[in-house]
């Protein structure tokens, strides 16, 4: 029997580390416990895989050290009762077996660390049917057929963006992946680096094949040191097998790779912007045209896809591009990874084909909601993108359909929201967001979000005025003609969607110095209903302020005029007593 | 803090691999900011003089980007997310809690030296928000009750 664990960043924030020092210490033999990647159910983490001798699966999940003697004894004595308890259920199984995984096929499968296992997975084999018997304008015509569209975001045709490439003139031209993914709330790229390395460098050389780009170069964000600690590790292993570097397979292809990493900042997603950070300089956005694939890095011919777009590659060289075109609808082909969160009960990793619904992914795969409340909105697109309520949930997935709503694609980040979240306070949070992420080339996003933001924050503390929501759409539109890139052109939407489908939750915050979802705290009050309460005193002794006051066994009151509505009574309080209002 | 002399004889090999590859001052600067914890003034000169760049240049570049600090930090750094789910699962909450326990606000560092807080974009851990990382190590699903306990475990490891 062996073990694997499941070791992406959110495994080992939940503990997985320990799990595996703890097995060992339990004196299981080192040779059979091994790693793996991001397995995608990490609602579920830390999550330890036993195979038994016929690599019959039985995974054991919200493992901690002390389990390790019953994992054990497990592997000993290959009775799994002392592991029972463990189990994944079967409801949460199907999490995994509602997909339908392309760019995610090794994760959470293979060893991450070892190229052997990628090779033994059929890793490498489309490079090389690429390099041997295909001619770069056969690899562009594939690509073509398949329908692949940039997953970063804007859903531009991958083919379209590498011919124009291949069709640049000039001996020197690099190929770059952009993996500086920089939405809150979105951390597909991560786990496809941290789980499947391997499967982003193929696709990456293939491309630079396809482009006739002799240099690969990564910009990966440096909060993400594992994904970049796995990524160097590969190329070290591709290096020495000669996958990267001189004659490739034999052929007339070289290619180099390199790693930058980002130091933080969000515009620097933006195409250009991430080329003059490449450059070494602040990463503000050029003016376009001159479009990258004329002059990019270093003004040669450049190509930037995002992560996930390459990680499909190698599947649809090696199945061909018409299974791909096969899934998915009219405009958007194959699958879609969303990174599942909030509100959610199953959060965690989704690879389904377009076409699917918001309701599939957030109900059927992700459980519906984890507290008792009702779903809301589902906010997609992340900065550039907006919430789409929840009468819109049968909305198909589709760049078009998806679009219509007022929000985007996006990259892939899917927070679902229920009737806690104040949908104004969102709108707030991306624009805090925007306002200090913008560079402040132009204008238009350097003061525009500036001053929608103040707008913002004066509605959520109740000061807002008559004409504020038409004042703000107006600002809206203007900075989405003015702004110089994604970031400015893209920054009103999280605004213009939540007053589209919640106007009525602005005009509350406006008219009745009110919030509906009970979370701007400068337009609540809490209270104690007498009734509920049994006077056990933990909520007065977790005041910081000393606002409340009460007897032993005697409902307790709060002086509203001294309390900071700082919520550690409501929280603490074990009866339900305390309502905000 | 007091700012000691800094021995800048330990970029000696940032620089001799790096000072003449075009394009290469953020990686510079990261490097630098490894040794060192920030980006010292004295620093900033060498590097200036052994590049080229002019220090106005470097400065630039050094602030627009949030990962670099001009200024000693505490021995642990908390890095506090917020992204979009931490948000959305109360992560102001957390930071009121930690200005709370440390007395200290967002970009700064406590009076003994041990704490640096600040709040910093999407670590990429979102299903376990809210997320902080410590150093190098990631605290996930938190509560103010689970950030007070790690803080006084850290404040008693340091004390041993």
């Amino acid at each position: 029997m062996r073990i694997v664990i499941g070791q992406g960043s959110c495994g080992i924030a939940a503990g997985a580390e320990k799990v595996r020092k703890a097995l060992l210490a339990a004196h299981v033999n080192p040779a059979d416990v091994s790693i793996t990647g991001c397995i995608g159910m990490c609602w579920l983490e830390p999550i330890v895989d036993v195979y038994d001798d016929n690599n019959q699966l039985t995974r054991l999940v919200r493992v901690n050290e002390n389990d390790a003697a019953a994992i054990a004894s497990f592997m000993e004595t290959g009775d799994s009762s002392a592991v029972e308890s463990l189990k994944v259920s079967e409801e949460d199984s199907e999490f995994l077996s509602k997909q339908t995984r392309i760019a995610l096929r090794n994760c959470g499968i293979i060893n991450p660390e070892q190229i052997d296992a990628y090779t033994a997975a059929g890793g490498y084999s489309a490079l090389k049917k690429a390099l041997c018997d295909l001619t770069p304008e056969e690899v562009i015509e594939i690509i073509k057929t398949s329908g692949l569209a940039g997953r970063g975001g804007a859903g531009f045709p991958t083919w379209f963006k590498w011919n124009a490439a291949r069709q640049s003139a000039g001996e020197e031209k690099y190929l770059i992946c952009n993996a500086d993914e920089g939405d809150p709330g979105a951390f597909m790229d991560r786990a496809v680096i941290e789980s499947d390395p391997h499967n982003l460098i193929e696709g990456m050389l293939i491309g630079a094949y396809a482009i006739g780009a002799k240099h690969a170069v990564v910009y990966v964000r440096a909060e993400y040191p594992l994904a970049i600690k796995r990524l160097k590790n590969a190329i070290a292993q591709a290096t020495e097998k000669g996958i990267i570097g001189e004659h490739i397979f034999g052929s007339d292809f070289s290619c180099d790779f390199t790693i930058k990493a980002g130091a933080g900042a969000f515009v620097c997603g933006e195409e250009t912007a991430l080329i003059e950070s490449l450059e070494g300089h602040r990463g503000m956005p050029r003016l376009k045209p001159p479009f990258p694939a004329q002059s990019g890095f270093w003004r040669k011919p450049s190509n930037i896809n995002n992560v996930e777009t390459f990680a499909n590659v190698s599947w649809i060289i090696n199945n061909g591009g018409e299974a791909f075109a096969a899934m998915g609808t009219d405009g958007s082909k194959g699958t879609k990874v969303f990174a599942v969160t909030g509100k959610v009960k199953r959060s965690g990793l989704v690879e389904i084909p377009m076409g699917k619904t918001l309701r599939d992914v957030i109900f059927d795969i992700g459980g519906g909601m984890k507290t008792d409340k009702a779903f809301k909105a589902v906010q997609m697109g992340g900065p550039s993108g907006g919430c789409i309520p929840a009468n819109l949930i049968d909305t198909v997935i589709d760049y078009k359909a998806l679009g219509a709503t007022g929000a985007i694609m996006g990259s892939g980040g899917m927070v679902v929201m229920d009737e806690s979240t104040c949908m104004v306070g969102m709108a707030k949070f991306f624009l805090d967001f925007t306002a200090k992420e913008s560079c402040g080339k132009c204008i238009h996003c350097r003061i525009g979000t500036k001053r929608m933001l103040e707008m913002l924050e004066r509605i959520t503390k109740g000061e807002g005025k008559e004409g504020d929501i038409e004042l703000l759409e107006e600002l809206c539109y203007s900075i989405k003609d003015g702004a110089l890139c994604g970031l400015g052109q893209t920054a009103p939407n999280p605004v213009l969607t939540t007053i589209k489908y919640f106007r009525d939750e602005y005009e509350a915050h406006i008219k009745d110095q009110k919030c509906p979802a009970g979370e701007c705290s400068d337009l609540i009050e809490y209270k104690i209903i007498a009734d509920k309460c049994r006077g056990c005193t933990l909520c007065a002794k977790n005041c910081p302020v000393d606002a409340i006051s009460g007897t032993v066994k005697n409902p307790h009151v709060i002086n509203t005029e001294k309390c900071i509505k700082c919520g550690k009574c409501y929280s603490s309080c074990r009866f339900d007593a305390i309502v905000k209002e | 803090m007091d700012h000691k002399t800094v021995d800048l004889s330990l970029l000696d090999g940032v620089l001799a691999e790096y000072a003449s590859v075009k394009g290469s001052l953020i990686t510079i600067l990261q490097h630098t900011q490894d040794i060192y914890g920030y980006l010292p003034r004295e620093a900033i000169e060498l590097i200036s003089e052994k590049t080229g760049i002019a220090t106005s240049e470097i400065m630039g570049v050094g602030t627009f980007y949030t990962q670099f600090r001009f200024e000693p930090v505490g021995k642990y750094l908390i890095m506090l997310c917020q992204g979009t789910a931490c948000h959305v699962n109360s992560s102001e909450l957390i930071l009121q809690t930690i200005k709370d326990e440390l007395h200290i606000e967002d970009g700064q560092t406590t009076e003994d030296g041990l704490f640096s807080l600040k709040c910093v974009a999407c670590l990429g851990c979102c299903s376990l928000s809210p997320v902080m990382m410590i150093n190098e190590d990631t605290y996930g699903s938190l509560t103010p009750e689970k950030t007070k306990k790690i803080l006084k475990e850290l404040r008693e490891a340091a004390q041993q």
